[in-house]
């Protein structure tokens, strides 16, 4: 994926956020504390709204003590992080084997006429944002999604609506990347 | 009835907690290996048990073990790969969320046969809420003296953490493993060195699948004799098989390895057949990456012996009528399913999920995807069939990693089986566009009627 060819708002880790990523590099043997980049991003990521921007890989790469391409690098690799700005709610709708053959293409034809967007578009209010996304390891529970941190499985229309419905009364658990 | 070896109490309220766990004999083989066993004895039993890894490639656990160098004075890790991304198996996810202990407690087992004093849970991002159980669950084994300095007074340590991905297919095989673990993209390394010499930060390293980790505990509790009781020949034990596709019950479940294909579809107790009455067509017995069997090969071999759940009987014809057991993601077709839709899908996943280190696999699975689209929409060519046949050759075997082998082999097998149906999407691209055959049109007619 490209990065945004623009920096972003300003960005730092709240605090918390900041004291766990210090947790993290603790993890690794002494100089190995780089392995705390995917989930430091992953927390990143999650404070930024969603996305990576450039403000907020540069403050990762400060926070580890290493060179803002190393960052680049690791976050332009793994499908998970997102590039551009999203929407408060990423659909990211699973369309590999098993689920295609339980119906994840009709699926998605859905989601996208419910929403008036094409795959990898956010709606105009900025509530959804629709991702494609490779085998998440629920072929049993097809066709699926993962909304943040959580898997919805046995996915059919009625459920769709009702997820929307959920989303925008403020009902739907992103879960967090941070301790709890 | 299936004997449980892994599973047994996953279904117990509570069994994700150190108390019900501990209640129901957890932890017993780590005081058992720690209080009464050497590094040497418990390698011993897992090599008399013939576990094989349960990641896909299957290689015997008991040798990798034993290839691990042992330097004076330079650490070696052990690192569990739960990175599962192979389309059709959700296996190792069902065994983290149910009885996270039970692959803490082989971690302890195994790292102490090892001689390494930190391991790492390498686990898909995607699973994110798995990272939160599985260190809630490493909390209380250090809370209760499993993990840590000099544990239960044997004087070994271990310090177990988790370190989750990002979303990357790649990530699973090993050596992509440990660069990202190191914190940098997935590249596969080329081998040698082996990660068994240089590995995680260029120290002697072992990379086993959860499940393999989580089967040493019944090893090290009943001997590896009793463990290699059961099964056939030189598949011993039970394995976790995740069932998807068009079956009355997908699900996880652990079998005796031996358990033949055919009860597994039509058992109640397992698959309970195919779903709406439909009949068979097609399996892909090990995850996305192993051949496709049509229906007259799955309960059969080639020579008419019965196919069992086994590494040999479902490699048995080897890749002219055979397949492999690979990871257990058991991916069952009906007769209504395309397989060219369903080769071009897996296609588009091994193009979206190679590094892009390796010619071949990189431009490969892209020509490949884009060949197979166009015979899926009706603008194929009597010739493509061999041109898939020939990239697919080409990539195989010319890669760093296996991923390349993974990408090749369904297509060649769905081409070798299925060619008919193939050509019959070149020769009547319109029907198989109306019909059941051409799932594209059908989402794209869903679309336009949706949309009035």
């Amino acid at each position: 994926m490209t990065i945004s060819s623009h920096n972003g708002t300003p960005f730092n880790y709240s605090p918390e956020a900041l004291a766990e990523v210090q947790g993290l590099m603790k993890k690794y043997p002494e100089g190995r504390h780089k392995s705390a980049i995917i989930r430091a991003l992953h927390i990143a990521q999650e404070e930024n709204n969603g996305w990576l921007s450039i403000a907020a890989m540069d403050h990762v790469a400060e926070v580890l003590h290493i060179t803002s391409i190393e960052v680049y690098e690791v976050a332009t690799f793994y499908s998970m992080y997102n590039l551009q700005p999203v929407g408060k709610y990423v659909l990211e709708v699973c369309h590999t084997g098993p689920c295609a053959i339980e119906g994840a293409e009709r699926l998605i034809a859905y989601i996208q006429h419910k929403l008036g967007i094409k795959t990898g578009e956010t709606t105009a209010d900025g509530m959804f944002t629709l991702k494609e996304v490779e085998c998440l390891g629920a072929c049993g529970y097809a066709p699926m999604m993962q909304v943040g941190e959580f898997f919805h499985e046995h996915l059919n229309e009625e459920k769709m609506d009702r997820f929307f419905e959920d989303c925008r009364a403020g009902k739907i658990n992103k879960g967090t990347w941070k301790m709890h | 009835m299936s004997r449980k070896l892994l599973l047994e109490n996953a279904h117990i309220p509570g069994i994700g907690g150190y108390d019900v766990y501990r209640q129901h004999g957890g932890y017993r083989a780590v005081e058992k290996a720690l209080k009464t066993m050497s590094p040497d004895t418990v390698l011993d039993e897992v090599k008399k048990s013939g576990l094989r890894g349960r990641g896909g490639a299957g290689f015997p656990t008991g040798m990798k073990w034993s290839f691990l160098a042992k330097p004076e004075g330079v650490p070696r890790y052990l690192l569990c790969n739960a990175d599962e991304s192979e389309p059709g198996t959700f296996k190792d996810r069902f065994l983290m969320e149910k009885i996270p202990h039970l692959l803490i407690e082989g971690m302890i087992v195994s790292s102490f046969a090892l001689g390494a004093n930190t391991s790492y849970i390498y686990i898909r991002g995607e699973y994110s809420w798995i990272v939160f159980i599985l260190e809630k669950a490493i909390a209380e084994a250090y809370a209760k003296g499993w993990l840590g300095k000099n544990i239960q007074g044997s004087g070994f340590d271990l310090d177990l953490y988790v370190n989750p991905g990002a979303g990357a297919y790649i990530c699973g095989e090993e050596t992509a493993l440990i660069e990202s673990l190191e914190g940098k993209r997935g590249n596969p390394r080329i081998k040698p060195p082996f990660p068994a010499v240089r590995g995680l930060w260029q120290s002697p390293t072992v990379v086993n699948n959860v499940e393999t980790i989580a089967a040493v505990v019944p090893i090290i509790i009943d001997g590896g004799d009793e463990y290699a009781k059961i099964g056939v020949g030189k598949s011993t034990g039970t394995k976790l098989i995740s069932a998807g596709g068009n079956i009355n019950k997908p699900g996880v479940y652990e079998i005796d390895l031996g358990l033949p294909v055919e009860e597994f579809i039509y058992s109640d107790e397992w698959c309970g057949g195919i779903k709406n009455g439909k009949r068979l067509k097609a399996c892909v017995p090990g995850g996305s990456s192993v051949p496709i069997l049509p229906h007259f090969l799955v309960s059969k071999t080639a020579n008419g012996d019965q196919r069992l759940m086994t590494y040999e009987s479902l490699s048995d014809g080897g890749f002219a009528t055979g397949s492999m057991l690979g990871s257990g993601g058991f991916i069952v077709y009906d007769e209504d399913q395309c397989i060219v839709r369903n080769t071009w899908n897996f296609t588009r996943f091994y193009h979206h999920e190679s590094c892009g280190q390796c010619s071949p696999c990189r431009e490969g699975t892209g020509w490949m995807e884009k060949v197979l689209w166009r015979l899926e929409n009706g603008q194929g060519k009597m010739g493509d069939m061999d041109l898939l046949v020939n990239v697919a050759k080409n990539i195989e075997g010319n890669t760093i990693c296996p991923l390349g082998d993974a990408a090749a082999w369904p297509v060649g097998s769905a081409i070798r089986h299925f060619r008919e149906e193939f050509e019959w999407h070149v020769r009547e691209p319109e029907k198989c566009m109306r019909g059941n055959y051409g799932l594209v049109r059908e989402s794209k007619t869903a679309l336009e009627q949706l949309q009035g």
